[in-house]
């Protein structure tokens, strides 16, 4: 069950003078959430948009699900899911209207689509709700559809941008019960968090300051490492070396 | 990866019809336009009110006041005494007094025998007004000279438009300015949206390519404007009478053009603005006032100070609306403007050209 979804060797970005990404390596196996921490300004987006295919390292190498991300960018983002910390789905089409309109552009036919957005629905309790304009729906709710909505295509990494910002604690459990189940359907989840808690829940974390992977294990051994209570007390013990500010 | 682009033009038509408001003001604005300028602004001398100062009414006299208010663009507004015509004037009772001199009939016929006169006829007009009050003298001298003298001097016939209608001249100016407002206006707003909103991150993300989003974005924008143009042909040919006889093949040619046109514009607009208020703006004043001001739609290019004249080469609307006029109301086929057709395109390629290469720069 160990194989390498993503995998990162000496990956570097530099914007002119300012190196954002500076020679980061890791790996991420199948079906692991993978907590990718750190401060804003730390180069996390850089190197997510990285993996993503959005943009090109500057030097070193990385795979996403087998592809090269130099060279492969179109095969990954067919093989990716990608939810944003910003709410991304459009609120004057219905909840139907969406899902169609995503697994039409991850190229499903018709009746995978019928078959995929009626499964979705039926999961998140949500088939009454298939007519409703997204707009009407509550925050928590079309968070829990842009997840939804990210994985229609079954891809084999999810990369989820600071998913929950903004919701409220009863609906951030719900998010993350549907994380774990995707990842224990096998989906690899790549996620970016601000809420310490949450890094808790990871399978592992990595934490990032100025560019670089300062500590990179499970949430247990690193507290063990930093004599820390918890997850927010690594973070801080970390971030407060940083150089760069906000 | 068909199925994806057909998902796109369906999810961009959607859209537009979810938004109703937008939809009406794009459908209702040629039409108030249209109407409008069509009908209640014009150039034309209509209803102007005359009144006549005559010191004696003799046969002459009596002619002349008959052939004026008999006359459907003035109004007689009676003899009054000249101590009134200050008054009348001020008031706006009147806004063109005509005043003949008490030897008018001696200096009339003095004058059709070929011997030098002093004027016998004043017209002392209200001017505030400059437009009524350049063309309402030039009638009104016409119809007080009468037809035997004006023979003599002058035989002028106006072609084309020989009722001098406003309404042709503002139609294709209308037509101009509406693409411009539908297509550039409308496609940079929705573009900037989705990256103000943040679904463009996650459109980048997906597989689609970029160029695909954006020609998705386009096919209903140019399918409204289809329909605008339509009305707008359909307006102008029943409802005010523009003869078109150039033919409307012609006019639906060069007018899909300028529609391409303005679609890169807005795509332009779109990679340069960030926000939809930004992509407004530069709509409104990059845009709209070289049309409005340089394009030749409100004031004649030849009226404009040096400098604009030169300025106004690049205003795309100025060719177009130069073609549009010559077809529609000169009737010239369409051979006839292909200069304008080849600037309007050379336009276009570029202006597609260079917004491609900038949307997709972008990414990096």
């Amino acid at each position: 069950m160990n194989d390498i979804v993503i995998s990162v060797r000496e990956l570097s970005k530099r914007f002119g003078n300012f190196t954002a990404v500076d020679r980061i390596s890791f790996d991420v196996y199948r079906g692991e959430i993978f907590g990718f921490l750190g401060a804003n300004g730390a180069g996390k987006t850089t190197a997510m948009r990285m993996l993503c295919g959005l943009s090109y390292p500057t030097s070193g190498k990385g795979s996403v699900a087998g592809y090269d991300i130099m060279h492969e960018g179109e095969q990954i983002k067919r093989h990716i899911g990608y939810m944003s910390q910003r709410f991304s789905l459009y609120n004057d089409l219905t909840v139907w209207e969406n899902m169609r309109l995503f697994a039409g552009i991850y190229g499903l036919n018709k009746s995978q689509t019928e078959q995929r957005a009626t499964e979705l629905l039926k999961r998140l309790n949500f088939s009454s709700e298939r007519n409703t304009l997204v707009g009407s729906l509550p925050l928590g709710w079309k968070q829990k559809l842009s997840f939804a909505i990210a994985t229609i295509h079954r891809p084999e990494v999810v990369f989820l941008d600071e998913p929950t910002g903004g919701v409220d604690p009863i609906t951030r459990r719900q998010f993350w019960e549907m994380i774990y189940e995707a990842a224990e359907s096998g989906t690899t989840i790549f996620v970016t968090t601000h809420y310490m808690d949450e890094a808790e829940y990871c399978t592992r974390v990595s934490i990032m300051v100025d560019g670089k992977v300062q500590a990179l294990d499970t949430p247990t051994r690193l507290k063990q490492q930093f004599a820390a209570e918890s997850m927010d007390e690594v973070f801080r013990i970390l971030a407060r070396g940083a150089q760069r500010g906000e | 990866m068909k199925q994806n682009f057909a998902s796109f033009v369906k999810k961009e038509s959607l859209h537009i019809l979810r938004d109703t408001r937008t939809m009406l003001i794009v459908m209702l604005i040629p039409v108030v336009l249209m109407v409008l300028f069509g009908f209640a602004i014009s150039t034309e001398v209509n209803n102007v009110n005359v009144a006549v100062v005559a010191p004696n009414r003799t046969d002459g006299i009596r002619d002349a006041v008959e052939r004026l208010s008999q006359n459907e663009y003035f109004t007689f507004k009676g003899y009054i005494t000249p101590d009134d015509i200050d008054p009348y004037l001020r008031s706006g009772k009147a806004s063109a007094v005509v005043v003949f001199a008490s030897d008018y009939e001696r200096g009339v016929t003095q004058a059709a025998t070929g011997v030098p006169t002093k004027p016998v006829i004043q017209l002392i007009v209200d001017a505030s007004n400059v437009n009524t009050a350049g063309s309402s003298t030039a009638y009104l001298q016409s119809i007080l000279l009468g037809a035997a003298s004006q023979q003599a001097m002058f035989e002028t016939r106006m072609l084309f438009n020989p009722q001098m209608r406003s309404a042709y001249n503002f139609v294709p100016g209308i037509m101009g300015l509406i693409f411009i407002l539908v297509c550039a206006m409308m496609t940079s707003v929705s573009i900037v949206r989705e990256k103000e909103v943040g679904t463009m991150e996650v459109l980048l993300v997906s597989p689609v390519r970029p160029v695909k989003i954006i020609f998705a974005k386009m096919i209903p924008y140019f399918a409204i404007s289809c329909v605008v143009l339509v009305t707008i042909l359909l307006l102008a040919r029943y409802l005010l009478e523009v003869p078109m006889s150039g033919g409307v093949g012609g006019i639906f040619t060069i007018s899909l053009l300028y529609l391409i046109l303005s679609l890169s514009l807005g795509l332009l607009v779109s990679t340069i603005a960030q926000t939809q208020v930004v992509a407004l703006l530069i709509s409104a004043v990059v845009m709209m006032m070289p049309i409005l001001m340089l394009s030749g739609m409100l004031f004649p290019i030849e009226n404009l100070p040096k400098f604009f004249q030169v300025i106004s080469n690049i205003v795309p609307a100025r060719w177009y609306i130069d073609a549009v006029r010559k077809m529609m109301i000169q009737g010239l086929p369409i051979v006839a403007v292909w200069k304008n057709c080849a600037i309007l395109l050379g336009m276009t390629i570029a202006l597609l050209g260079v917004s491609l290469k900038k949307f997709n720069d972008k990414l990096e």
